[in-house]
């Protein structure tokens, strides 16, 4: 079981992997489209990551509802509970 | 009367240059890209060819790790390539509505293709990234250029095997002269250095087996030429109609002439013998840019360094210049860098550029005993070029039966 503040890491370093931006720039209150530029091919790259890492799963019609980092955290750490 | 067309920026990222003018150089001293392959795929597969002429210096040198992520190392090549040509050009300001990209690629995506695959077999279909199909489609390089320039009026990919480089050239002159674009950049790419096109090459017996030799292995029109040694890499140049050229005050390499595309309609895989396909292109090539066989200096030829390839390129050559093929320096620089498959005639057109430009014909190395039924006067040590105006050709041949030749004239 990941805390919060390991997921969060471990999402941050997933979305520098993937886009480059700094992880301390992945924030909870940060919206991945909005703040963070992500587009959707992305977002998937991503998810498909986070599955992997956190060994959980994120059904496609759930990834809608992940808008900001903070929704993304709460959701794997639901999952893993 | 057709718009006259000038080339005005030269890219290229090969085994013998990372860049044009590192290429350059050593394209006139004479060097060999080839090389034993360390990959674990080679032992593992057993493939029965252990080397390849990679490109000196890798894509992810020149591109930052999260552009090249979305694209295809053939697609990195293509960028790398045009960005040169771009900055090579000067152009700063452009009408983006007006710049147009014909980019080809032989292949396209194997290596994404091939992974993804890899990953669906071993790790399930939601691990399949989602940029797969971006990133293996054959527009992928000429998509990315687009995107990466802002050329907004078409982005183009002939596909015509080995002869798609130069035909991405054939077919930037036609938008130029029909008035669809003013500015074309235009190349090849291709990156298939990977274990399956290795084993389908070698399979058709097209590759050379010197296994305990590499850099000697790629020998066109040498009695002991046993097949062609597999490059990577990418060409670019810059297309520009002669009066936007010459507005922005541009430096002018040389003026695009002619081109032409030729299919031999004779075997899927096998060259015509008495070349008339190639014969065909060549004189076709040379009335387009209404050049006559006594202007051409140089040719940059095809020359794969195939057992059956070399002899009927020659026939053609002869066919289509007469006695004056005896006065013209012919160059095989796939010699020094392998077959980069559809970006060859990309990087071969930038060669014949620089060649004109220079006028200097660059190496052909390898070459100890000459195929006494070749006897072309080809160049093994770097020669001069006349002065005066001067024109050269460079051909190439694909598998289908393709043929394309470009024909460039000194400014």
């Amino acid at each position: 079981m990941a805390s919060n503040e390991e997921i969060l890491a471990g999402l941050a370093e997933i979305v520098n992997e993937e886009t480059g931006l700094a992880p301390e720039a992945v924030e909870l209150d940060k919206s991945f489209t909005e703040d963070l530029d992500i587009d959707s091919i992305s977002m998937m790259t991503i998810v498909v990551n986070a599955e992997e890492k956190f060994g959980v799963r994120i059904p496609d019609e759930e990834v809608k509802n992940l808008k900001t980092v903070g929704d993304a955290v709460g959701f794997i750490a639901n999952a893993q509970a | 009367m057709a718009r006259k067309v000038v080339i005005t920026g030269l890219g290229a990222t090969t085994p013998i240059g990372g860049d044009v003018p590192t290429m350059w150089k050593n394209a006139l001293k004479g060097v060999s890209g080839a090389h034993t392959l360390e990959d674990d795929w080679v032992a593992k597969y057993e493939l029965p060819v252990h080397f390849a002429a990679r490109a000196m210096t890798p894509a992810l040198e020149v591109l930052s790790r999260v552009e090249a992520k979305r694209m295809d190392p053939s697609t990195q090549f293509a960028v790398v390539a045009a960005r040169e040509a771009w900055a090579d050009s000067g152009i700063t300001e452009i009408d983006h509505d007006r710049l147009a990209v014909a980019f080809a690629t032989g292949i396209g995506g194997v290596w994404t293709l091939l992974d993804a695959w890899d990953t669906l077999r071993e790790k399930g279909p939601r691990r399949v990234l989602p940029m797969t199909v971006p990133m293996l489609m054959p527009n992928g390089p000429a998509a990315a250029v687009s995107l990466d320039l802002g050329a907004r009026a078409g982005a183009h990919t002939p596909v015509s095997a080995c002869a798609s480089g130069t035909e991405a050239v054939h077919v930037g002159l036609d938008l130029i002269r029909a008035g669809k674009a003013d500015v074309v950049v235009c190349g090849g790419a291709e990156a298939a250095i990977h274990p399956m096109p290795i084993a389908a090459f070698a399979s058709m017996q097209a590759l050379s087996r010197r296994n305990d030799d590499p850099e000697h292995a790629s020998r066109p029109y040498d009695r002991d030429r046993d097949g062609f040694v597999m490059g990577e890499g990418a060409g670019a140049l810059v297309l520009e109609a002669e009066e936007h050229a010459l507005a922005r005050g541009a430096r002018i390499y040389a003026e695009l002439a002619g081109t032409s595309v030729t299919a031999d309609a004779y075997h899927i895989t096998a060259p015509d013998p008495e070349g008339l396909g190639a014969t065909r292109a060549l004189k076709a090539a040379m009335f387009d840019g209404r050049i006559q066989p006594e202007d051409i200096v140089h040719v940059n030829a095809h020359a794969t360094s195939t057992p059956v390839g070399d002899k009927p390129e020659y026939a053609a050559l002869k066919a289509a210049l007469g006695k004056h093929v005896d006065s013209v320096a012919v160059s095989a620089t796939k010699s020094q860098m392998g077959h980069l498959l559809g970006a060859s005639g990309a990087v071969e057109a930038v060669l014949t550029v620089m060649a004109i430009y220079d006028r200097k014909a660059p190496v052909t190395i390898n070459l100890e005993n000459q195929d006494p039924e070749i006897p072309l006067d080809v160049v093994t040590t770097a020669r001069d070029l006349p002065a005066g105006s001067i024109a050269a050709l460079s051909n190439s041949f694909g598998f289908g039966g393709h043929n394309a030749v470009i024909a460039v004239r000194s400014v």
